[in-house]
């Protein structure tokens, strides 16, 4: 574990940022909850602690990027960059509004801190694989991180990027999967299962770490060990829950995408709000 | 006096020129270096070159990640994976944020003439065409082919080149002026417009040959730039001769002939016939001169519409003003 692991202190940021979820959610009258909910554990680390980034200069060459491949869960990754300080909070309120700079999936020309474009399944992992390279021939340090769900795992272009990126060593691309078990039709599993991971991505020549992705201990020490180790790409397969913090969200397929009614909303702030949580 | 050789070629010599001033470019291929050429490069700079194997897919997405980190990739592989396989990736990953990568594509049109349909790409340039922020180059021959590859290079944002494979005889001066978006005119005449582009310029040039025989002043327009295409030049050509004739190695649908369409349809109504694969898949054939023939993509084809759009305006019943 890290010697500077405020547990709390994430714990309540991450509170936060649940509640801002919903909010921009309910607002926007449309989006994706329970991937955003079940990844924002594992954003809130990273953009708090994990990575070397610099919120008043979004285009540091040198920074540590962060390529949300799920892309339909941008509420998450909007919520903790508008907390980082990348832009005003009062921008969460307009997502998906014609002209605001929150598309409904993450646009790298529109939105300050936003390092890739994504939303179409499958792609981000390229596009790491991509800047982990240009990263190594200019002989910079910065780690690329790349988020894909466990749905996405079934398009085949992630195992192109996979192949890839053990074939050419890039020991500084760490690919997380959210896997919280639900894909849109229904119970990923049921689909088209994408176990065992463990086994598929070590075949495909990855350094394979398995966490709670909502134990920021267990986070930690994943993100800490790939640091540590060197030649091989790294890949934390991170289990969530789908709709974390939210009760009537959790394990919902339903909740997978569509926005909370105005009574919905209201209760999942008064659960998110801290009070009468004994943590 | 430059001989003829295939574009394709004079690409891979480019790309290593470029190379040689310029740290940024980096190269990639999906397991054909030494067809599109890029094994020149790969030779001379192997730490900047990388092989993704057979996945073109990833090989976009790969791209797009290396031009945020300022590198200046050139991407290559047949155009018909490069279009077609891969549109998505190109589309979202790329053109969309206005990524800084220069797709170069071989073998298009029906010049892969033995392998048949699924190594043509008669389709690329209505395809990349329809893409937002994606520039279009089609060049004629070794000389222009430097020129576009350089052009492409100095320019700021995504671009989308299509070379054949066979080998291209030159039609331009060694020192013709090459601009993306401007047309270069290889022939003055004031009866009829020729407006070809790729392999076909060369084919437009003997058919204003054959045209001239019977007194048929014909202009020659290189059109190496399909987007932005050169709407001036196609409606100072509509204004100032009785028609036009497109030629591309394409389908008829959605490329050159589509483009000028578009152009005069909307500020100039011109006849326009269009020379080009007359949207059907073409054959494998044992040779790409009879290939072309085949399907009347070529100097005797140009020269029938041209006459063609000579005759309709000596029937019509009013001068255009």
């Amino acid at each position: 574990m890290g010697i500077d692991l405020d547990t709390r202190f994430l714990e309540e940021k991450a509170r936060k940022l649940r509640r801002n979820i919903i909010r921009m959610i309910a607002a926007a009258r449309s989006g994706h909850p329970g991937g955003s909910l079940s990844a924002i554990d594992i954003l809130t680390y990273l953009y708090f602690l994990r990575m070397r980034i610099d919120p008043s200069n979004s285009s540091w060459p040198d920074r540590d990027r962060f390529i949300l491949s799920k892309g339909h869960c941008s509420p998450a990754l909007y919520a903790v960059l508008a907390e980082r300080g990348y832009f005003p909070e009062e921008h969460l309120w307009t997502l998906r509004e014609i002209g605001s700079i929150l598309q409904g999936h993450p646009d790298m020309r529109k939105t300050p801190g936003v390092d890739m474009t994504t939303g179409s399944l499958g792609q981000g992992l390229s596009c790491g694989v991509g800047m982990a390279l240009g990263g190594r021939l200019d002989h910079k340090g910065f780690r690329v991180y790349v988020m894909v769900s466990d749905g996405e795992l079934q398009s085949g272009q992630v195992w192109e990027a996979a192949m890839a990126a053990s074939q050419f060593k890039l020991d500084h691309l760490i690919a997380i999967i959210d896997n919280n078990l639900i894909q849109s039709d229904g119970v990923t599993r049921t689909v088209i299962d994408i176990e065992p991971a463990e086994e598929r991505w070590s075949s495909f020549g990855w350094e394979v770490w398995r966490i709670n992705g909502h134990s920021f201990a267990e986070i930690d020490a994943a993100f800490e060990n790939c640091q540590a180790l060197h030649g091989k790409p790294h890949v934390i397969i991170a289990d969530t829950v789908k709709g974390k913090g939210v009760s009537f969200m959790e394990n919902s397929v339903k909740w997978h995408s569509g926005p909370p009614s105005g009574e919905e909303e209201q209760a999942a702030l008064r659960e998110l709000s801290g009070v009468g949580r004994h943590d | 006096m430059i001989e003829a050789q295939p574009n394709r070629v004079v690409y891979g010599r480019t790309l290593v020129e470029l190379g040689e001033s310029n740290p940024r470019i980096v190269v990639l291929d999906a397991d054909v270096p030494k067809s599109t050429n890029t094994s020149q490069f790969q030779e001379r700079f192997p730490d900047r070159f990388f092989n993704v194997g057979i996945a073109e897919q990833n090989m976009m997405g790969i791209a797009a990640g290396l031009a945020t980190t300022g590198k200046i990739p050139f991407a290559s592989t047949f155009a018909v994976f490069a279009t077609m396989r891969a549109c998505e990736q190109v589309r979202t990953s790329i053109a969309y944020p206005r990524l800084n990568v220069k797709i170069v594509a071989t073998n298009a049109g029906v010049e892969n003439y033995g392998d048949g349909v699924t190594h043509q790409a008669v389709e690329d340039l209505a395809i990349m065409r329809a893409i937002a922020h994606m520039v279009v180059l089609s060049p004629s021959d070794p000389i222009t082919t430097r020129l576009a590859t350089l052009a492409a290079a100095r320019y700021h944002g995504p671009v989308y080149m299509r070379l054949g494979r066979n080998p291209n005889n030159v039609v331009h001066d060694k020192d013709v002026k090459f601009e993306i978006g401007k047309m270069i005119v290889l022939r003055e005449g004031c009866d009829v417009t020729l407006i070809a582009t790729g392999r076909c310029v060369e084919q437009a040039l003997i058919a204003a040959e054959k045209l001239a025989l019977t007194g048929v002043q014909a202009r020659v327009l290189d059109c190496h730039t399909i987007k932005p295409v050169d709407s001036a030049e196609i409606l100072r050509s509509a204004r100032e001769t009785a028609g036009i004739v497109t030629a591309e190695d394409h389908n008829i649908i959605g490329g050159l002939g589509g483009a000028v369409c578009e152009v005069v349809a909307s500020e100039c109504p011109t006849v326009v016939r269009r020379v080009g694969l007359a949207d059907r898949f073409a054959s494998s054939g044992r040779g790409y001169a009879k290939l072309l023939s085949h399907y009347h993509i070529d100097a005797t084809e140009i020269t029938k519409y041209a006459e063609e759009v000579l005759a309709r305006r000596s029937c019509s019943p009013a001068p255009r003003p």
